[in-house]
């Protein structure tokens, strides 16, 4: 509250955010670190929403848990925050039973690839009209900072003390692999780049799928030689390389200054979706539109 | 038709336009005939990769305005927990079938059980109320599926079909009437956008439902929120909320409860039983009448919310109650929660009817 009065206390100097008709502003401050990117990924989003051209009324925003998650209840839409893992599949309902809905999952990589790994895989292969963004920042962060599906070998988390045992998944990779007709991954520190490609996935029909690289300074980054936020900024703008045609085979990170890391548009192909599909097959079926 | 038939067209008939499942034994007939009726009618099958996916799709769909099912077994049902308490908790009208097969785990799947009962009222986390029906018939397959729709529509929440699997696979005569004969019931909506609008008003036990698209910017959400849908840590918004999804059932019991009675008025022993065990006891009943013996059946049509009040008042002039299951004792628990006469439970292992004989020689103990 005492943030807001002093935010309140300077609008003679900053009347309103321009972005206020579609934040709910009455739920700030929100509930993230110093630090954290998911200011970042909203401000993408809210600005990619007003370009798309898509009227307010048509944008749905649903999560699952997690920091990231809490991102639609941010934003003035209709927005659903559901159970852990569950989002594609309640965004997966949503959109068949009306396509007319411009339907995003904002989840991060706890969400979307270890409890919902199994909706995130189909939910490609039917080829959901769905724009999936995920921001990943390599653990649990909510929940103290233990690792999960997308921490690096080595890397150390709250339960791997003793460095991580397991091997990661390579995001771009698998979701390409799945057959996603689009598929893109930036950092936060490429606000312009991800902006375009979150306008991009309003306009392609299908799952249009972007992985958004993220710090999470007072767990992952303290505990993997990144003193602060700014440290991980700096590896995102020393070492990301755009690479659209990239091998996503080795796009797989480290999370180590130098490895790189590889961003771009990697997929951008042509698919038609579920919900057309369906209406096609049905309208040849029976031979009549519904 | 079978009663899965008899179901899925229940379903038709009362509106449902989506379905989001898994097939799963002994319900799979119900998904095989919405695959094919919903396109007819404008509706959407959604065949998803397990039964967390099929429910929480089914949450989703109804959000965007869909009249929305799924139907499952035992296995499935299990799966299906933690996304009823979504369903819950956001206020999403839905229906859930159960054909309860034996269990605990895999069970049998081709075989009778009833083991789920105490599963539907209490098997997600926290605190809340369902409304459950437990039809005993092929017509009631149809009957009360159409009423579980209602229901669901009319107070917000997830409402169930305790079916089992004797019920699904007994064939029999249906009577569908026209579709003027049918009372249907849809969800409350809000009117038009408006600045001041509650999405989820705790002292209306009939909210109105604003649905993805309307133009109402509602948060809908799993955490513990307040009348607007914002997330709260308060716990006197916890109280409100919480009353508030509980009351909205607990205040109209009276309206939900319904229960069936056979030869009770002058009984000194009732039988208290659901689905195909009522089918065995209303035989033991009618037997014991011959015998002149003044044995009655009490049904619970609804087992969920429990027609305490009815037991109540039975317990106080019979001599005893009787409750076959197919189970170790669910619904015989609850009976002596409000019972004051003696309490006999038949409990019966999952896999098989309750031979009538078996009830008979309960009552011949008594």
């Amino acid at each position: 509250m005492a943030q807001l009065e002093t935010l309140r206390a300077h609008e003679s100097v900053f009347p309103a955010n321009p972005r206020d008709e579609l934040l709910r502003a009455d739920r700030l401050p929100h509930i993230w670190c110093p630090g954290c990117g998911l200011g970042i990924v909203v401000g993408c989003f809210v600005e990619a929403m007003r370009a798309s051209g898509i009227p307010q009324d048509r944008h749905v925003v649903v999560s699952g848990i997690g920091c990231t998650a809490r991102i639609p209840g941010y934003l003035n839409l209709d927005t659903y925050h559901t159970t852990h893992g569950r989002a594609i599949a309640f965004a997966t309902g949503l959109k068949v039973a009306n396509p007319e809905l411009e339907v995003s999952v904002i989840a991060g990589d706890g969400d979307l690839f270890n409890i919902g790994g199994n909706h995130l895989i189909h939910a490609i292969r039917r080829n959901v009209d769905l724009n999936i963004f995920c921001v990943n920042n390599f653990n649990y962060g909510m929940t103290g900072g233990q690792f999960g599906a997308t921490t690096p070998p080595g890397a150390r988390t709250s339960t791997t003390p003793y460095g991580n045992f397991e091997a990661s998944f390579n995001i771009p990779y698998i979701v390409a692999a799945a057959g996603a007709p689009y598929v893109a991954r930036w950092t936060v520190l490429h606000a312009r780049q991800l902006l375009q490609s979150m306008l991009r996935a309003f306009q392609v029909q299908g799952l249009a799928f972007v992985e958004i690289i993220s710090p999470c300074p007072p767990t992952f980054g303290d505990l993997n030689n990144f003193n602060d936020a700014l440290a991980m900024m700096q590896y995102f703008q020393t070492c990301s390389r755009v690479d659209d045609r990239a091998d996503l085979s080795k796009a797989s990170l480290s999370m180590k200054p130098p490895d790189p890391i590889v961003v771009g548009n990697f997929v951008d192909v042509k698919k038609l979706p579920y919900h057309e599909v369906e209406r096609n097959m049905i309208q040849s079926a029976l031979g009549r539109s519904k | 038709m079978s009663g899965n038939l008899a179901c899925a067209e229940g379903a038709i008939a009362a509106g449902c336009r989506f379905y989001g499942g898994y097939p799963i034994t002994p319900s799979s007939e119900i998904a095989e005939h919405m695959s094919r009726r919903l396109p007819q009618v404008g509706g959407h099958y959604l065949q998803m990769e397990d039964e967390i996916g099929s429910i929480a799709a089914v949450v989703g769909a109804s959000n965007a305005g869909a009249k929305s099912m799924t139907a499952t077994s035992g296995p499935g049902f299990s799966l299906m927990m933690e996304n009823i308490g979504l369903a819950v908790i956001t206020e999403t009208p839905c229906v859930l079938v159960n054909v309860q097969r034996a269990g605990p785990s895999t069970g049998i799947p081709t075989l009778i059980g009833q083991g789920d009962m105490m599963q539907v009222k209490w098997g997600s986390h926290g605190d809340y109320e369902v409304i459950a029906y437990a039809p005993d018939s092929v017509q009631e397959m149809f009957d009360l599926t159409v009423k579980a729709f209602n229901m669901a529509e009319k107070y917000r929440t997830p409402t169930f079909v305790m079916a089992d699997q004797v019920i699904a696979h007994m064939t029999s005569k249906v009577v569908i009437p026209s579709a003027d004969k049918i009372q249907i019931v849809n969800r409350i909506r809000p009117t038009k956008p408006n600045p001041g609008f509650i999405p989820f008003p705790f002292d209306d036990d009939f909210p109105a439902m604003a649905l993805a698209g309307d133009g109402f910017y509602v948060n809908v959400d799993s955490l513990t929120h307040d009348e607007r849908g914002y997330p709260s840590l308060d716990n006197s918004v916890s109280e409100r909320m919480l009353d508030h999804l509980t009351g909205k059932v607990r205040n109209h019991v009276g309206e939900i409860v319904e229960t069936e009675e056979y030869l009770t008025d002058d009984a000194e022993v009732v039988i208290i039983a659901y689905g195909s065990t009522s089918r065995s006891a209303l035989r033991v009943v009618k037997e014991a009448r011959l015998r002149e013996k003044k044995v009655g059946l009490l049904r619970l049509i609804t087992p969920w919310p429990f027609p305490a009040k009815k037991i109540e008042a039975l317990g106080d002039r019979v001599r005893a109650m009787v409750v076959p299951e197919i189970n170790y004792g669910q619904m015989e628990h609850v009976v002596r929660e409000f019972a004051s006469c003696q309490v006999i439970g038949v409990h019966h292992p999952a896999g098989a009817l309750i031979p009538p004989e078996k009830i008979d020689s309960a009552l011949e103990k008594l």
